[in-house]
């Protein structure tokens, strides 16, 4: 399965507000790496997206878009100031 | 940056058999960095909807955004865009997106850019930057193709390679008579021998399909190259 990388959420997650999420640093649960969130593996399978740590490839966010609009599904990553 | 906006095709360019330059006016755009780019909405008249991500080939102020985009054979967005799209037609765009995999006129380092295929496009959008600013950052380009007739902006690159800007290409199918490398496939070692060394600290941008650009990533960290100094930004086939 082709992954893409976080680069790809900055449309998606504009919708929460004037923000630019490819350069926000996350920390994952798993293996505590730091990095940007343009550096995350997404995996874009309908009818959302699922984003994986590079290093260790646990599950940071979940992004579910739907006509009803989008949900974020925060799982395995802390620092990232979504909703700040 | 939230909303879609509404672009008008303004002129097309055909690039290659499955490529095209597309230029669209786009009322409230607020410019954009060299490397951004933006997602596009096509909407049925049944209602259903399609968004892709696509390089801005453009860069600077204005409300013009050119986009260049290469034909997906299984592809639901870009068939269109590639073969039907008209001048007047118009299309939703959000955007511009991403601050991460941008280069600004003002950074001074060496830069090394690193495209395979339609990769090329956000590094054309820098590459034009770098030569409308004026800028003195050394920059060099390595550019993996198939054939030449797979070159994207050939004339442009061309053009640029013989004033602001240092370029190799690899072709990976056929290469031109006389071409000093054989084609075949990206390697480590003409990787090692084309870009510019660690020591030089090049900041480092890579865009290409995703094998290419891991591929490519795992060989500039095994050559010295800092992880933080390298940026990626991969494209599927979906």
């Amino acid at each position: 399965m082709t992954h893409l990388d976080g680069n790809v959420l900055a449309g998606p997650l504009s919708e929460l507000g004037d923000l630019d999420v490819t350069t926000l640093v996350g920390t994952c649960s798993g293996c505590h790496d730091a990095s940007v969130m343009a550096a995350a593996m997404v995996y874009p399978d309908a009818p959302g997206l699922v984003v994986r740590c590079h290093v260790c490839g646990d599950v940071l966010l979940v992004i579910v878009q739907s006509t009803a609009g989008t949900e974020i599904f925060v799982r395995g990553v802390t620092g990232l100031p979504l909703f700040a | 940056m939230s909303g879609w906006k509404v672009g008008t095709v303004t002129t097309t360019s055909t690039q290659t058999a499955s490529a095209r330059a597309i230029s669209l006016e786009v009322p409230g755009w607020p410019g954009n960095l060299a490397g951004q780019h933006v997602d596009v909405r096509l909407t049925a008249p049944d209602g259903y909807t399609a968004v892709r991500s696509y390089s801005i080939a453009s860069a600077g102020p204005g409300e013009t955004v050119e986009l260049a985009v290469d034909r997906l054979p299984d592809g639901e967005v870009s068939p269109y865009l590639v073969d039907d799209l008209q001048d007047g037609d118009q299309v939703e765009l959000r955007g511009p997106l991403g601050g991460w995999f941008v280069w600004r006129p003002e950074q001074a380092e060496h830069v090394q850019l690193i495209g395979g295929g339609s990769g090329i496009v956000p590094l054309m959008a820098m590459m034009r930057s770098h030569a409308a600013s004026g800028s003195t950052a050394p920059f060099r380009l390595l550019y993996s193709v198939r054939t030449p007739d797979d070159v994207i902006y050939r004339d442009e690159i061309a053009a640029l390679d013989d004033s602001s800007l240092d370029t190799m290409l690899v072709y990976t199918r056929m290469a031109p008579v006389g071409w000093p490398v054989p084609p075949g496939r990206l390697s480590k070692a003409i990787l090692a021998e084309s870009v510019f060394p660690a020591s030089e600290a090049p900041l480092i941008f890579v865009c290409g399909p995703t094998g290419f650009v891991e591929a490519v990533a795992t060989w500039l960290v095994e050559l010295g190259h800092e992880p933080s100094r390298i940026k990626t930004e991969r494209f599927g086939g979906k």
